[in-house]
């Protein structure tokens, strides 16, 4: 009998792949394994909400049973692949058992970047990625007092800004000169600096840890290189993630930061496709670039499917991302790497403004505080590969919008 | 605890006990309602969860803000005036018997 189409990962990109194959008619076998105990869950919410105790694990629930089993999905939860046989078309699972395919999706996302000092599993110590996770965080929130963040990109900020709103002392430690150095401009991050510093938190910035100092196995105190030494009964590591790749390395599929993937999200076996956090995009120019977001992961997966059907879509849409921070959302859209010109829409003073990143003058990537409105006309901009000038950015009464319908 | 009636896509009809508090997306998604894709799990993000809230308890329902407004200029299927993102529609007492049609699309 045919195998069908199998998926490895149940998160947002294997749920995808697996409804889009049958919104496209695929009536085959579709069986998504999960390596978690649980089926496909919403992830946003576990920096942000979950931590809080605002949102209840029931309402995490992306898809229930029922549903997926209307649409003849089969999940099987706590079963991750082990090892693929490409010629013989096979799947080894943790169980030991196998699983033949016709067609193979490869959405294995990510894994923390383990923090490499001595104490890093010691009790009290976390990262965030799972709800398992988030459960571990928000149940050592109700007693820590002296919370530390290794980290001040998003998941390190929304941590932080949680933890707060629980009257926690907490410190943000960076190694970089400012916070999310890595996505936003200077003055962005001055923002979120003056931000967070204004809602108690104290930031840290240039910050090189050097030692995990624990007391009888639990987490006491991070110390930094210039001699520093700040106390901590929880630690939240937020230092990246890595590509879970190894299942296709082994098998001898192109891997590269990830597993490289072209605009249809294809491996280079005919037969696999991969999309989400596990993947690094070929560009163009020959670059790879991975994206760790929720329209990365959901677009990627539609052009998967269609792949696993034999049918070409191409995901080449502008990037987009967000950040939910106190009372500020951040909207992005855009890469802003290689900028060399930012122009602000707006007044930082009133938390309501835009950030419009330029090279060589070309409109290249958007941040938006509490613009949702200036975010979508951003987005159609891009969509419409519209790049406004500066002039016409910075000048309040011109409506952007306008340019949408010339 | 008060329901919610959900017109799935092909016309069929579910009515779901919600509790105060949680949004009629999460309901929506925790009783398997057909048509709701719900990518950013209720950020105001994402404009996969558009609904149209249908009947007299329409003007019930708090008005939607800055931020909603702007996601469902991004709807896929068609916006109507009494479309919402349904993530952004939090459940209560007095909502007891609202009615919620799926579009065909959402992405």
């Amino acid at each position: 009998m045919s195998g069908g189409m199998v998926i490895i990962g149940a998160g947002l990109a294997g749920l995808t792949v697996a409804e889009t194959l049958r919104a496209e008619g695929y009536e085959g076998l579709v069986t998504m394994l999960g390596d978690e105990p649980y089926g496909p869950y919403h992830r946003p919410p576990l920096s942000k909400g979950y931590l809080l105790g605002e949102t209840q694990e029931a309402q995490l629930t992306m898809r229930a049973d029922a549903l997926l089993a209307k649409k003849n999905i089969t999940l099987k939860v706590g079963a991750g692949g082990t090892a693929i046989d490409r010629a013989a078309k096979q799947l080894t699972l943790a169980d030991g058992s196998k699983l033949d395919y016709d067609g193979l999706a490869l959405c294995t996302g990510s894994r923390l970047r383990p923090l490499p000092l001595a104490g890093a599993d010691a009790k009290g110590v976390f990262g965030l990625r799972s709800l398992d996770d988030s459960k571990a965080i928000a149940a050592a929130l109700e007693t820590a007092q002296n919370v530390v963040v290794i980290g001040g990109g998003f998941i390190g900020l929304e941590v932080a800004a949680a933890a707060r709103k629980k009257g926690k002392a907490v410190t943000v430690l960076e190694a970089a000169d400012r916070l999310m150095a890595r996505v936003v401009a200077p003055l962005i991050s001055q923002f979120y600096l003056d931000l967070h510093t204004g809602h108690g938190v104290q930031v840290v910035l240039g910050a090189m840890v050097s030692e995990l100092v624990t007391r009888d196995g639990h987490i006491a105190a991070v110390t930094t290189k210039d001699g520093r030494e700040f106390a901590a009964d929880l630690l939240v590591v937020g230092i990246g993630i890595l590509p879970n790749q190894e299942l296709a390395q082994a098998t001898g599929i192109e891997c590269n930061g990830g597993i490289v993937v072209d605009a249809c999200s294809r491996t280079s076996d005919p037969a696999i496709v991969a999309a989400g956090d596990n993947t690094a995009r070929r560009l163009a120019d020959g670059s790879f670039r991975r994206l760790e977001s929720v329209q990365n992961a959901s677009e990627q997966a539609k052009s998967a499917a269609f792949a696993l059907l034999g049918k070409e879509r191409e995901f080449n849409a502008t990037p987009w991302f967000w950040s939910d921070q106190y009372d500020i959302k951040l909207q992005m859209v855009g890469l802003t790497a290689g900028f060399d010109q930012v122009v602000t829409r707006g007044d930082p003073e009133t938390k309501k403004f835009s950030a419009f990143y330029y090279r060589a003058g070309r409109l290249i990537a958007v941040d938006s505080l509490n613009q949702p409105a200036e975010h979508m006309t951003a987005r159609k901009l891009f969509e419409k590969a519209i790049s406004p000038s500066a002039e016409q950015v910075t000048d309040a009464s011109f409506g952007l919008n306008s340019l949408l319908s010339a | 605890m008060p329901n919610v009636t959900y017109i799935e896509p092909n016309g069929n009809q579910r009515v779901v006990d919600v509790p105060t508090g949680w949004s009629i997306m999460q309901s929506a998604m925790s009783n398997g309602v057909e048509g709701i894709e719900a990518e950013c799990g209720g950020s105001c993000a994402c404009a996969t969860c558009h609904c149209y809230i249908e009947g007299d308890l329409a003007a019930q329902v708090p008005a939607a803000g800055e931020g909603e407004t702007a996601m469902l200029d991004n709807v896929v299927a068609e916006r109507k005036a009494n479309s919402r993102l349904c993530c952004q529609i939090k459940m209560t007492p007095e909502l007891e018997g609202l009615v919620v049609r799926m579009p065909d699309a959402q992405s």
